[in-house]
C-alpha cells in the first residue's frame, strides 16, 4: 500500500494495515447507533445484539440525528472511523416506531440497507437462563418461504446472514457449537430467535441436539428497502484471483491407489557421471592405439597408479 | 419354581435395561434431511419448505424451536462428517469453503506499480539479494542489526573523526556527518513520494530547482533565468550583460480571461455575487445544528444528575491538596476523562 505519509511508529502501521482491502479479508464489523430519537426497545435491541456480536461490534452511546434513508454520509463517516462494513440503526418516531435499519458497505459506501419494525422483543436478561460464551461463531437456521418469493427477499436474506454469522473462521472446535440464530420468514413476518444448543448422548457419533431459549427473540416487520443494483452487488462479490484453491501439479494416484509423483531433471551427461571403477570394464591396451594418445596418456597413469 | 423366578427375574432386568436405554439414545434422525440446505462453510442450514399458517399462529414458539431443532441436527450431522484434528485437546473441525456469495467489505486490493528503480532492475535482471539482518560490529565485539536502531557501522555516533588533509580546519566534522544523513533520508523521501505520484498518475508540481553541491551547467542557466524574472519590480528587469543571450526557460504560460467579449458568461459571474449577498437567510447545517441541540441536551441531563448528588467526602491525600467533588464539573466521558480542563 502506497502511503502519502508513512506512520511513524510499527504500531499506527499495524492499525493501518488491519484497515488495508485485502484478498483474505479481515471478519466484517457491526456498528450500532441510534438516531435523533429512540425508544427503550429499540436500544435494547442495540444493546443486546452488540453483547452477542462482541468483539466485532461497536456501539455508540449517544445520539446522532441523521436519517439513514434520506443521507447516507453521516452512516458511511462512522462506518470508515469505527472500520465496520456492517450497521444497525435504531430509531423512533411516530410515523415509525421501533425502527431498525440493517445494512452494510461496500468500498466505503452502503450496499443494501433494509428497514423493519419491532414489535414483541424480549432481551437478553429478559431470558433467565444461561447463555453461550461470547465470540463465538453462532449456527445459523432460516427457515420458510418468504425468503424465496422475490429476488429483493432473497438479497434481504442474503444481508441477514451476513450480518448475523460470527467470524470467518477455518477451523472450529466441536464443543464449541454453542448457539443458533434462527431466522424464520413466514405469514409476512420475520421471526429472529436465539437458542443454545444442548448437546445430549445418542446412537451414534453425532450428538442428540436439543435446544434452549436464550437469547434476544424478535418479531420484524419489512418496512422500506433500499437495495444496490445488480452490477453494483456483481462488483462487490469478485473473487480476487489468487484466492482461488492451487491445483497441485505432477501428483497423481495410480488405479492401485498409490500416490506417484513426477519430478523434472535437467539433461545430465551419462558419460560423465562419477561411478566406482569395475577393473574389468577397464579399456585394454589394444583399444587403447585405436582410441588415441591423449586417452593414452591418461590411461597409462591410472593403470601405473592401480598398480603400484 | 427357581427357575421361574430367575426368568422372572430375567424379563424384569431386560425390561428396565431397554428403558433406560431408550432414555439415553434419542435419535439424530431428521425427517425430510435432503429438502434443508447445508452451507458447512458459513454453518448454516437452510430450509425453504412452507410453514403452516392455522398451525403457527397457535404455537409460534414451538413449531419456531421444532424447525430450528431440526435444521440444526440436519447440520450436526453433516458437520460430524467433516475431517477432524485434535489440538490441545479439543476437537477441530476444518470447515470448507462456504457456498453462499457474499459480496467483500472492501474492493479487491490493485497490484502496486513498480517503482523507478524495480523497473531498472528488471530491464538489467538485477535480482534482490536476501542480506542478513545481524552483522558483525568490530568496534563493540557483537553483532548489532544492519539498519535501524544502535546499527553496526554507524558514522554518525562515531566519538573521533580524523579530520582530512584537504578539508578546511575551521569545519566541524560530525555536523557534517549529521547533515549528510539528514539530506540522504530527505533525498529517499523524495524519491518515495515521487514514485508514489507517478503509481497514481497524479500530477505533481515540478520541484523547480533543488540546491546542490556542483550544479550543472543546465542547472545554472535555469537559475539564471528565474532570478532574471524574479528581481524584476514594476515590469524593470534587470540589464541584460552585453554577449548574454535570452534563455530559453521562459517558464509556464498563465492563462487570463480576456477582458472584452463573452458578456454572458460575465452577466452571470455577477449575478451569482449579488445573489449571495443579497440573501438575508443565513445558510445553517440543519443536521448539525439539530445534533448541537441533543449534545446540549445530554449535558445538561448530565449536569443536573451530578448536582443532585451529595457530594463525597474526601480523604487523605486528595484533602491536604485540596481536592474535591464539589469544585469540578460535572459531566464527561472517555474523552474527557484525565485531561485538564482548559
Amino acid at each position: 500500500m502506497q502511503r502519502i505519509v508513512k506512520p511513524k511508529t510499527q504500531r499506527g502501521r499495524r492499525a493501518l494495515d488491519k484497515k488495508d482491502p485485502k484478498i483474505f479479508e479481515n471478519s466484517k464489523n457491526a456498528l450500532m447507533f441510534k438516531g435523533g430519537n429512540t425508544s427503550q426497545t429499540v436500544t435494547q435491541v442495540l444493546k443486546d445484539w452488540h453483547t452477542l456480536k462482541k468483539p466485532n461490534a461497536t456501539l455508540f452511546s449517544k445520539k446522532n440525528a441523521t436519517k439513514p434513508f434520506e443521507d447516507q454520509s453521516s452512516v458511511e463517516f462512522f462506518a470508515s472511523k469505527s472500520d465496520s462494513s456492517l450497521f444497525m440503526f435504531g430509531s423512533h418516531s411516530k410515523k415509525r416506531p421501533h425502527n431498525i435499519v440493517i445494512g452494510r458497505l461496500f468500498d466505503g459506501q452502503v450496499l443494501d440497507m433494509v428497514e423493519f419494525g419491532v414489535t414483541n422483543f424480549t432481551s437478553l436478561q429478559d431470558f433467565k437462563t444461561l447463555k453461550s460464551a461470547t465470540g463465538i461463531k453462532p449456527c445459523l437456521a432460516v427457515s420458510g418461504d418468504f425468503f424465496e418469493e422475490s429476488d429483493d427477499n432473497r438479497r434481504i436474506k442474503n444481508l441477514l446472514i451476513d450480518f448475523f454469522r460470527g467470524p470467518t473462521v477455518e477451523k472450529i472446535s466441536l464443543s464449541g457449537l454453542e448457539h443458533v440464530i434462527s431466522i424464520t420468514g413466514a405469514n409476512g413476518k420475520i421471526y429472529l430467535r436465539s437458542y443454545r444448543i444442548l448437546m445430549k448422548k445418542s446412537g451414534s457419533k453425532v450428538p442428540r441436539v436439543e435446544l434452549e431459549a436464550m437469547g434476544p427473540a424478535a418479531d420484524l416487520v419489512l418496512r422500506r428497502t433500499r437495495l444496490a443494483s445488480d452490477d453494483l452487488f456483481k462488483r462487490a462479490l469478485k473473487k480476487p484471483v489468487t484466492a482461488k484453491p492451487k491445483k497441485k501439479k505432477n501428483i497423481s494416484r495410480d488405479d492401485l491407489g498409490n500416490k506417484l509423483g513426477r519430478i523434472h531433471m535437467n539433461t545430465q551427461a551419462f558419460d560423465k557421471l562419477q561411478v566406482r571403477k569395475v577393473k574389468g570394464l577397464k579399456r585394454k591396451k589394444a583399444e587403447k592405439e585405436v582410441n588415441g594418445t591423449d586417452d593414452e596418456a591418461k590411461k597409462q597413469k591410472k593403470e601405473e597408479s592401480t598398480d603400484a | 419354581m427357581a427357575e421361574s423366578m430367575v426368568e422372572g427375574k430375567q424379563s424384569l432386568v431386560d425390561t428396565v435395561l431397554s428403558k433406560a436405554q431408550d432414555q439415553q439414545l434419542k435419535t439424530t434422525n431428521v425427517e425430510n434431511e435432503e429438502l434443508i440446505e447445508l452451507d458447512e462453510g458459513n454453518l448454516l442450514a437452510v430450509n425453504e419448505n412452507k410453514t403452516d399458517t392455522k398451525d403457527f399462529k397457535k404455537k409460534k414458539e414451538t413449531i419456531l424451536l421444532s424447525l430450528t431443532r431440526d435444521a440444526t441436527q440436519a447440520l450436526f450431522n453433516s458437520l460430524w462428517k467433516l475431517p477432524v484434528e485434535q489440538k490441545d485437546g479439543a476437537y477441530l473441525i476444518t470447515l470448507p469453503e462456504s457456498k453462499t456469495w457474499m459480496p467483500r467489505e472492501k474492493p479487491v486490493p490493485k497490484k502496486k506499480a513498480p517503482t523507478k528503480w524495480e523497473e531498472y532492475a528488471k530491464t538489467k535482471g538485477i535480482l534482490n539479494k536476501k542480506k542478513s539482518r545481524m552483522v558483525w560490529d568490530e568496534p563493540s565485539q557483537q553483532y548489532k542489526p544492519r539498519w535501524g536502531y544502535q546499527r553496526a557501522n554507524d558514522d554518525t555516533k562515531d566519538w573521533v573523526i580524523e579530520v582530512p588533509d584537504n578539508a578546511d580546519p575551521y569545519e566541524d566534522q560530525f555536523e557534517k556527518r549529521k547533515t549528510a544523513k539528514k539530506e540522504r533520508v530527505a533525498k529517499n523521501e523524495l524519491q518515495r513520494l515521487r514514485n508514489v505520484a507517478r503509481s497514481q498518475k497524479k500530477k505533481v508540481p515540478g520541484i523547480g530547482l533543488a540546491p546542490t553541491e556542483k550544479p550543472s551547467k543546465d542547472h545554472l542557466s535555469k537559475a539564471l533565468a528565474v532570478a532574471h524574472k524574479s528581481t524584476a519590480s514594476i515590469g524593470k528587469f534587470t540589464d541584460r550583460l552585453p554577449k548574454e543571450k535570452p534563455s530559453k526557460f521562459t517558464g509556464k504560460k498563465r492563462k487570463f480571461e480576456p477582458s472584452i467579449g463573452n458578456l454572458g458568461s460575465e452577466k452571470e459571474k455577477q449575478l451569482k455575487v449579488l445573489d449571495s449577498v443579497s440573501k438575508k437567510i443565513p445558510t445553517i447545517n440543519v443536521t448539525k445544528a439539530a445534533n448541537r441541540m441533543l449534545r446540549q441536551d445530554e449535558e445538561k441531563r448530565a449536569q443536573d444528575k451530578q448536582s443532585r448528588k451529595t457530594p463525597k467526602k474526601v480523604k487523605g491525600r486528595k484533602a491536604s491538596l485540596g481536592l474535591g467533588k464539589p469544585g469540578r464539573q460535572g459531566g464527561g466521558n472517555k474523552k474527557t476523562r484525565g485531561k485538564r480542563k482548559r
